[in-house]
This record gives C-alpha cells, sequence and structure tokens, in this order.
C-alpha cells in the first residue's frame, strides 16, 4: 500500500444514507479476477442517470466523497473500495461506516473520516455553493479543512490505522514478524486438521 | 471480580501476541474460502512469493457464482467461469480442500461448514463473507472479512483485530405458531436498525433462542451483519452437542464424548457482564416481511405499508420516501394485498433441509399461484440429496416450484438467476438492498412458511391462508 499523508481536493456530496456495498458495486463486477478497473462499475446503478451527482460536470475530478450515514454497510466484498478508489476516491467522509468497509479501506489507503451529522452537512453545503472549493483531510494532524471558509474539524483514527496510513505498511509483512509466536501457538492449539477428514479429492474419509 | 461472557472465552483461547497499543493477533482455526472474494488474495501471494501457511485448516467450495441449472448444462458465462476455475486452480497451487461445482460436498460455504461438523464450538472462524456470522450458532466464533485480510490470512493463519463490545439480545418466552427463527431475527434486526450492532458482538440468549433447532439458531447468527454487528454467538448447550454427533468433521466414539466435554464450557458465566442488554418477548413476536430497501424495514405481515410522515425528523422521511419509491409502494397498503412476481427459497438464511420441509409442508397439494415463478435452491448437495429422499423435491416440482442445483443463486444475483427490472420477489434470503436480485428487482425478506404461503397465494400470505 502506498503512504497517504495529506489529501487535498475537492468534494461531491452523495446525500444518500444507508448506500451498502451492493450500491457501491453491484454483484456483476465480482466475477472478475482482477483487482483493477472496478472504477466504471462504482454505484453503476445510479450512473445512467444525468442527474446523479456524480454525473455533474461540476463535480469531476472530485476525489473525496461526501457520503451519508451507515455508508457501506453490508457484503464484506472489498471491491467496494477497489471501486472507489479506482473512480479516483482517496478519502470518503460520513458520520457512520459498515464495519467491515472500513477495516477493507484502512488496507488498501483509502481513508474513512468520521465527522457528526452536522459537519458532514456543513460540507455538503459549503461544497454545493462553491464545487471547485478545495478539501483538505490531514492524517497526519487528524484533521478536515475547507481552508477557504476557514473551516477545520478533528477526527479520531485508532493510532495503528493512522501509522499504517502514513508508513504504508503491509499487514501480512507486520504480521509475518511474529512467525516464532504464531509456531508456539499452534504447538499448543487444538484447531482439528482438515487432512483427517476429506481425501485428495475432498471426499469425506 | 465478573465472570466471562463466552465472546471473551472465544478471544482469550486465541490470542497469539497482544502487543501494547496494537491490535491483538488472534490465531484463526479454520479458513473458509469461495471463489468470489479469494482471486485476488492468490494473486496477492503469488506476487509476494508467499505461502499458505496452514492449507490443513483451509476449505473452499464455490457457492456465489455457480449455475443452479442441471449440472449437465455448461456455464455461459464466460467470467463466470473462468472465476469458478480460478478457484479450483488456486486450491490446488496451494493444497486447499476444495468441492467444486457437482461435488457431493458442494454448496453455500456457511450451509456446508456446519453440515459437515467442520464448524466446531470454541473455534474462530473467518471467510471472506459478511454472512460468516451464522457459524456463531455452534458457539464459535465467526465474521466476515475482506480480501485483505483472506490474504492475510492465507499468509498467516491469523488476523489482527480490535476487541469489540459485548451485546445481549434475550428472546424470553415461547413464539406463536408459524413464527420461525427468521422472524425473531427480522424482529431483532428492526428493533436495533442497519447500525445498531456496529462494534459490538451479539450473543444470542433466552428461552425461545434455546428452543430453537441448530439450524434455527444458524438463520438468526446468521443475520447479526443485518444489524451491523460482525459476528453472533449462541452458547452450546446439549442441541449443539446432539447436531454435531457423526458429522465428517468431528471425532468419532468416546473422543467424540471427550470433545462435547470441552465444548460445553463455551457458554456466558452466569455473572458475566455485557456492554448492552436488550430483551425481547417472543410472545410479542409475529411473521414479519420487509417492506423497504435495508433489512431493518420490517412490518407485521398483517401490518400496512408505513408512511414517510410519521417518520421522526425530515433525513429519515428522505430515506423511507426514497425506499417507497424504489419499491413501487404507497402508504397505507395492506402488505397481503400486494401480489409478488417471483418466490426465492434458498440462500445462507433458509435453504437447510428444516427450511425446505417447512416450505414444504405449506405447498403440498397446493399450486404456485399463476404467472408466479417459485425457485427452490438448495443450501448444499447434501441438503438436496436429503430432501430428494424424503420426495420433497416431488412435493415442490407438483406444486409448480422449479427444483434447482444448490449455490447462493439469486440471493445477490451473482448467477443468471435474477430478477428482471420492477419484478417483486418474496425472497428467504438477508438482503433486500436496491438491486440485489438483479437490476431494478424489489425484494421482500421473510421466513421459508411465508415465501411457500406467498407462492401459492401470488399475494404475501400466511401459511394459516393456505390451509384455510
Amino acid at each position: 500500500m502506498k503512504p497517504v499523508h495529506v489529501i487535498e481536493g475537492r468534494g461531491v456530496p452523495l446525500e444518500r444514507s444507508d448506500v451498502d456495498t451492493d450500491q457501491i458495486i453491484p454483484s456483476d463486477w465480482l466475477k472478475r479476477v482482477e483487482r483493477t478497473g472496478f472504477g466504471r462499475g462504482l454505484f453503476s446503478e445510479w450512473r445512467d442517470d444525468p442527474t446523479f451527482v456524480l454525473n455533474q460536470p461540476q463535480y469531476a475530478g472530485a476525489s473525496i466523497l461526501l457520503a451519508g450515514p451507515r455508508f457501506g454497510t453490508g457484503s464484506s466484498r472489498e471491491h467496494a473500495v477497489w471501486a472507489l478508489m479506482d473512480y479516483g476516491f482517496e478519502a470518503v467522509i460520513a458520520s457512520s461506516f459498515g464495519d467491515i468497509f472500513r477495516n477493507n479501506s484502512s488496507k488498501q489507503g483509502l481513508v474513512t473520516v468520521q465527522l457528526t451529522a452536522k459537519d458532514v452537512e456543513d460540507l455538503n453545503a459549503m461544497v454545493k455553493d462553491d464545487p471547485s472549493r478545495l478539501l483538505v483531510v490531514d492524517v497526519e494532524r487528524l484533521s478536515v479543512e475547507v481552508p477557504d471558509a476557514g473551516w477545520h474539524r478533528a477526527f479520531v483514527l485508532d493510532p495503528m490505522t493512522r501509522e499504517r496510513l502514513l508508513e504504508g505498511w503491509d499487514d501480512i509483512g507486520i504480521s509475518l514478524r511474529r512467525g516464532d509466536a504464531i509456531t508456539r501457538f499452534e504447538a499448543t492449539s487444538d484447531a482439528p486438521s482438515l487432512v483427517g477428514v476429506f481425501d485428495r479429492e475432498g471426499h469425506a474419509r | 471480580m465478573a465472570g466471562q461472557t463466552l465472546y471473551e472465552k472465544l478471544w482469550e483461547r486465541h490470542v497469539v501476541a497482544a502487543p501494547e497499543g496494537e491490535p491483538t493477533l488472534l490465531y484463526i482455526d479454520l479458513h473458509l474460502v469461495h471463489e468470489v472474494t479469494s482471486p485476488q488474495a492468490f494473486d496477492g501471494l503469488r506476487l509476494n512469493d508467499r505461502r499458505v501457511r496452514r492449507p490443513d485448516l483451509t476449505l473452499a467450495t464455490a457457492d456465489h457464482n455457480v449455475p443452479t441449472d442441471p449440472l449437465s448444462t455448461p456455464i455461459s458465462d464466460p467470467i463466470s467461469k473462468r472465476q469458478l476455475e480460478a478457484l479450483d486452480e488456486n486450491c490446488k497451487e496451494f493444497g486447499i480442500t476444495v468441492f467444486p461445482r457437482g461435488h457431493e460436498n458442494q454448496g453455500i460455504v456457511h450451509v456446508i461448514g456446519p453440515e459437515l461438523g467442520v464448524t466446531q464450538p470454541g473455534m474462530t472462524i473467518v471467510c471472506g463473507d459478511s454472512h460468516t456470522s451464522t457459524h456463531g450458532a455452534l458457539g464459535s466464533l465467526a465474521f466476515g472479512i475482506g480480501t485483505s485480510e483472506v490474504e492475510h490470512v492465507l499468509a498467516t493463519q491469523t488476523l489482527p483485530q480490535q476487541k469489540a463490545k459485548t451485546m445481549s439480545v434475550s428472546v424470553e418466552g415461547t413464539p406463536p405458531p408459524d413464527v420461525s427463527a427468521k422472524d425473531i431475527v427480522l424482529a431483532i434486526v428492526g428493533r436495533l436498525g442497519t447500525g445498531g450492532g456496529a462494534g459490538y458482538v451479539i450473543e444470542y440468549r433466552g428461552e425461545a433462542i434455546r428452543a430453537l433447532s441448530m439450524e434455527g439458531r444458524m438463520t438468526v447468527c446468521n443475520m447479526s451483519i443485518e444489524a451491523g454487528a460482525r459476528a453472533g454467538l449462541v452458547a452450546v448447550d446439549e442441541t449443539t452437542i446432539d447436531y454435531l454427533r457423526g458429522r465428517p468433521g468431528v471425532p468419532q466414539g468416546d473422543e467424540f464424548d471427550e470433545a462435547a466435554e470441552r465444548w460445553r464450557s463455551f457458554v456466558s458465566d452466569d455473572d458475566a457482564h455485557f456492554d448492552l442488554e436488550i430483551t425481547l418477548n417472543a410472545a410479542d413476536l409475529v411473521p414479519f416481511v420487509t417492506w423497504g430497501t435495508n433489512p431493518a424495514q420490517v412490518v407485521a405481515l398483517d401490518g400496512v405499508v408505513p408512511s414517510p410522515e410519521d417518520a421522526p425528523d425530515s433525513d429519515e422521511k428522505n430515506t423511507l420516501q426514497r425506499a417507497l419509491d424504489y419499491m413501487d409502494l404507497t402508504p397505507g397498503t395492506p402488505l397481503r394485498s400486494i401480489p409478488v412476481d417471483v418466490v426465492f427459497i434458498g440462500s445462507c438464511t433458509n435453504s437447510r433441509i428444516e427450511d425446505l420441509r417447512a416450505a414444504a409442508a405449506v405447498v403440498k397439494g397446493s399450486q404456485v399461484g399463476p404467472g408466479v415463478r417459485a425457485l427452490v435452491v438448495p443450501g448444499s448437495r447434501r441438503v438436496k440429496t436429503q430432501a430428494e429422499a424424503e420426495g420433497l423435491d416431488q412435493v415442490f416440482l407438483d406444486a409448480g416450484f422449479e427444483w434447482r442445483e444448490p449455490g447462493c443463486s439469486m440471493c445477490l444475483g451473482m448467477n443468471p438467476d435474477i430478477l428482471t427490472p420492477g419484478q417483486r420477489c418474496a425472497s428467504t434470503s438477508n438482503r433486500n438492498f436496491e438491486g440485489r436480485q438483479g437490476r431494478g428487482g424489489r425484494t421482500h425478506l421473510v421466513s421459508p412458511v411465508v415465501a411457500a404461503a406467498t407462492a401459492i397465494m401470488g399475494r404475501f400470505a400466511s401459511p394459516e391462508e393456505v390451509r384455510a
């Protein structure tokens, strides 16, 4: 994962609550075995509608998604994160998120910022008022700013997620360094092996 | 000192390392894999020259994407076919047991785990699927993960985790007839909302939960994620032990009795403290139907479509209005007057043998309503074989249902079993999101017996209407 420090970009107000991962990327797109190219499928059920906010020219190229409450609930598909990032989003700001989505985001470097519903509303209003406005999400200082409006808010990330984003760390590499501890654990573990249960063709013995 | 909750016991047993200021590294006893969320994880292993640490604790099956047509029909969608082939190839390369389409043990991952007895009390279980919470019904800590975490577990057999808060949901008393496990969990999701369980692991307790069969408990735990909770749990009791006895994955003979004795400790202590406790009275429960576009939007089958005017604030009002527009419903309409185009009996929520028996008992001797397409998709090949041995396939076929091959099917519309735009479906699955069962499709979640009655009546109906 690439390190993320500061994201500067324009925002786009989604203004819909309960946008689940099926809506972020419909299941038809999940048949692919690749990790790239999902941007075309982002919100694909809504993209045909010319009034849909992502189709409005003033929001083209925005990199910060202003989402509604409970964004990313439902299915665990990481494809939702891949789709948002492939489309060009680097951060999502919402008043609440689905747990698994938020976790998946942190593994890919998509920054999820939780603010109050009122703060998200204020941001929506500022961005609608002037879509060219620059928003700044600072992972180092844990703040969101709208410099030309003098607006700023702090947000919370657990320290480990913040550090991982800043350093661009690979989780697997970190855990593999604990190989000895894992081996010690396995020596006492009673997790039943499947080797005795199924033969090579998967038939129950 | 207060006793421990079941969650705390399960957590403690699996701590590999608890470094200061970092997430705890948790050992994973069983990793279930399917075709959709794994190909990119296997690619990641290859890119970094990593191996699968414990192929013997990893099990794969084809479920999300498999067609449910007869096995003699080739897979028509080349992208689906490629994904299913990739699962076989990856499992072969990394030495993982896999059940491909047509295999005697193939089925929906959350059906086959318990059915084969590889899901056992006291375990940690993960899978790249949010309905992994199902396995918690057997007293195991089971939760869904994303593809990066799938890769992490493949490579290390561990996961860095933050400890969750604990919630006790007690369902006391005895439910009325025709109120099933599905209605219990729809009531819970309706009560908590889609975000109410976020950050919690829910333990389902109380007389009505204890009285459920294992399959009923799986239905309840399955939908924990619809309330935002990553995992659901039911403590081990004799129902759990009796269910597991004789299954391929569990020890046999005296060794089983020893294992069972160990499993009996996977219960919350009497004096355990939960961060949040909620109680429902089973006697108040009725058959439920979802009317909207998230699983918390539930009403009684006897009720009417709600009005946005009754919403507490303007945000909620807009949300309700949007759901009504998508579902093409008018406030005040009695649910029982709403016609359906499709009935789907299947999914990891409700596709087990007891679900099929209950639905078959309702449809036996009746005919599916005119113009209604009704499908039964058993959760696994073993369920299908068992149902056929009991003659249930014939009951469904005689009534005008389709009897299909096992898989996830119309629950998420990845295979050819989808709704067409505007079609309305009574479904025993778990999600009524916009477009979930096919673009523009309208999903209402119901129990198997309500789905069966609805198929016969051509509109939402209770089993007693068919019996009358």
